[in-house]
């Protein structure tokens, strides 16, 4: 446990200073998609990998986050406020149509959630067609630091949070009613509550992953933000990891970049073919991901590494 | 009022092979408890394959449903001896999440790889006979969409007739009600998932061809084919074929209204808020059988 948040501690560190220590822009980028990735990942994995709640419409949320902090910031509000005003629209959709769409149990939750951000991405295409792309000037003073450091907050606060659920009575009680909800609804766990609140926490560092992405784009159509590809990226970035464990998000969105920017150069469209198939391949052969080879490997090689993965059993 | 009617009877036509898309969706669903997300995928396979076999050849685009629909069962066939027959003994909500993951990921595939084969174009067949129209009075009926409508429905009974008439037809039926019951009774329950499996992904593949007449193809097309035909089924329920054949044609009746009166941009929106809707009324068991 402590050697695990010195480890931590070291990596937060290190990210920190990789701007100071290189002046290269395609690595501060590229870590930054990173980070941003990881976020998505890991505020859908609160849900899903804990709480055993598949959310297909996590875009939705996504896109609020940016749209919203979109139109304040390029409106001229400081971007801080927008960011807020973003993270409190995702969470206000949270509650206005996530609460009744967890009556709906197991697979009717999956696709009424779809449904939902299919209906939000529609919507916002028919009233925002126009591409929203950052003025001259506002592009003469743009700085990827900032940029930087606001992905290294977000992956860091929702993997923490994550680290925390994973301890804490609370999210003992979402595993116990991932496993199964009736059993846990008849040992005394509110599980409308308790799913509730964790689609809550989930939408709110979707709608804040939103932000930073509005805050860090160039120009993008708004209907983009709200695409079912990042609801995908989600998925597929925590399955590959490792879902239901905190550190699967991370290490797939480390993964799952390195893989997207290295062969989106030579072949657009190949990346995405090696991820459903990979996809695929996980969710049939080896639900576990990435977090599970790593720890039957270090067990394999007899290595006392296996102790430090804080991982939690699988769904 | 004339104009309302022109886009109901549009409506109504497209609504036609929403209902086919469906059958084939509910086919699968109700026999396997699985819920194949990339049905939409496997249509615009099929409407490829029409476009194709139209392009190169010259094979009238009705003529190819004899060649799409069993190339479409093997597809169906091959996916799911290799990816869905593995989930077969899980337990019942395990089983359905898991397919829908699984489909997720294979619409993902099957979309990228008719973007790598054909481009992400629009295709569309254009036959001698396309833009011919049958006229009732003042209303306008385009006659190929009238031939797929009608084919659709003929490709429907003969399901049908399968399906309450061939011992396999009954053997899918027995073990759609209690696969445990027709185990015992003798029917080999895998085979029977695969043919169940297959003829849903056959009825796609019909799908994707009656698609491919009236309307343009492109590699991404399935969300929304999908999205269609889970709406058709929630109406319908599972279990009557020309139900949920006519709910199909109701979604497409409501939805070309509501695009004449709402703006068409709300078409899709229309049929998707009515499914929450339903969803939200019968949250626990909207594949509930009538």
């Amino acid at each position: 446990m402590r050697r695990g948040v010195v480890a931590a501690a070291l990596l937060i560190a290190v990210l920190a200073a990789v701007p100071a220590l290189t002046s290269r822009t395609a690595v501060v980028t590229w870590l930054f998609l990173v980070l941003l990735h990881a976020g998505i990942a890991q505020s859908w994995n609160l849900l899903a990998g804990f709480a055993g709640q598949i959310n297909l419409g996590h875009a939705a949320f996504f896109g609020l986050g940016a749209i919203v902090t979109r139109t304040l910031w390029l409106g001229g509000t400081p971007v801080g406020w927008a960011l807020l005003a973003g993270v409190s629209a995702a969470l206000a959709a949270g509650l206005v149509i996530g609460a009744p769409s967890l009556r709906l149990r197991g697979a009717y939750f999956a696709i009424g959630t779809l449904a939902l951000a299919e209906i939000l991405r529609i919507t916002t295409g028919n009233i925002l067609p126009e591409v929203s792309a950052l003025s001259v000037a506002q592009l003469a003073g743009y700085s990827l630091m900032p940029r930087y450091y606001l992905a290294l907050a977000l992956a860091i606060a929702v993997t923490a949070t994550a680290w925390a659920l994973a301890g804490s009575r609370f999210g003992l009680g979402l595993i116990a009613l991932r496993e199964d909800e009736e059993v846990a609804a008849g040992i005394g766990i509110p599980t409308f509550r308790h799913k509730l609140l964790a689609l809550l926490v989930s939408s709110l560092f979707a709608g804040l992953a939103g932000g930073v992405f509005a805050y860090y784009h160039p120009s993008f159509y708004p209907a983009f933000a709200f695409n079912p590809l990042w609801t995908f990226d989600a998925l597929l970035i925590t399955f590959l990891g490792g879902v239901g464990t905190v550190w699967g998000p991370v290490v797939g969105a480390a993964f799952f970049v390195l893989v997207r920017e290295g062969l989106a150069l030579r072949l657009t469209e190949l990346h995405l073919l090696i991820f459903g198939l990979l996809f695929v391949f996980v969710v049939i052969v080896f639900p576990g991901g990435l977090m599970e080879a790593a720890s039957t490997l270090a067990r394999r090689l007899g290595s006392p590494a296996k102790a430090k993965m804080p991982r939690i059993e699988q769904g | 009022m004339t104009i309302l009617l022109q886009n109901a009877i549009f409506g109504a036509l497209v609504g036609g092979l929403y209902g086919v898309a469906a059958v084939g969706l509910a086919l699968a669903f109700g026999v396997l408890k699985m819920l194949n997300v990339s049905h939409g995928e496997l249509i615009m396979l099929g409407g490829y394959l029409s476009f194709w076999l139209f392009t190169l050849w010259g094979v009238d685009p009705f003529l190819s449903l004899a060649l799409t629909a069993p190339a479409l069962f093997l597809v169906g066939a091959v996916l799911y001896q290799g990816l869905f027959s593995r989930l077969i003994r899980f337990p019942d909500e395990e089983k359905l999440k898991s397919s829908i993951l699984i489909g997720f990921g294979l619409a993902l595939i099957l979309q990228t790889l008719a973007i790598l084969a054909w481009q992400a174009d629009e295709r569309a067949i254009t036959t001698a006979y396309t833009g011919q129209v049958l006229r009732l009075g003042t209303l306008v009926v385009p006659i190929s969409r009238l031939a797929a409508f009608a084919l659709g429905f003929v490709a429907l009974g003969g399901l049908h007739l399968f399906l309450s008439r061939t011992d396999s037809g009954r053997a899918i039926r027995a073990t759609a009600e209690d696969w445990q019951a027709a185990s015992l009774m003798g029917i080999p329950v895998r085979r029977t998932y695969l043919y169940a499996f297959g003829l849903g992904s056959a009825l796609a593949g019909v799908s994707g061809t009656l698609v491919s007449i009236g309307d343009a193809i492109s590699p991404s097309i399935g969300l929304s084919w999908t999205l269609k035909a889970l709406i058709v089924v929630v109406l319908a329920g599972l279990g009557s074929i020309f139900g949920t054949f006519v709910a199909g044609v109701l979604l497409g009746i409501v939805e070309s209204i509501s695009a004449f009166l709402l703006g068409g941009v709300y078409r899709e929106v229309v049929g998707l808020v009515l499914f929450l809707l339903i969803l939200s009324v019968r949250p626990a068991g909207l594949f509930g059988r009538n």
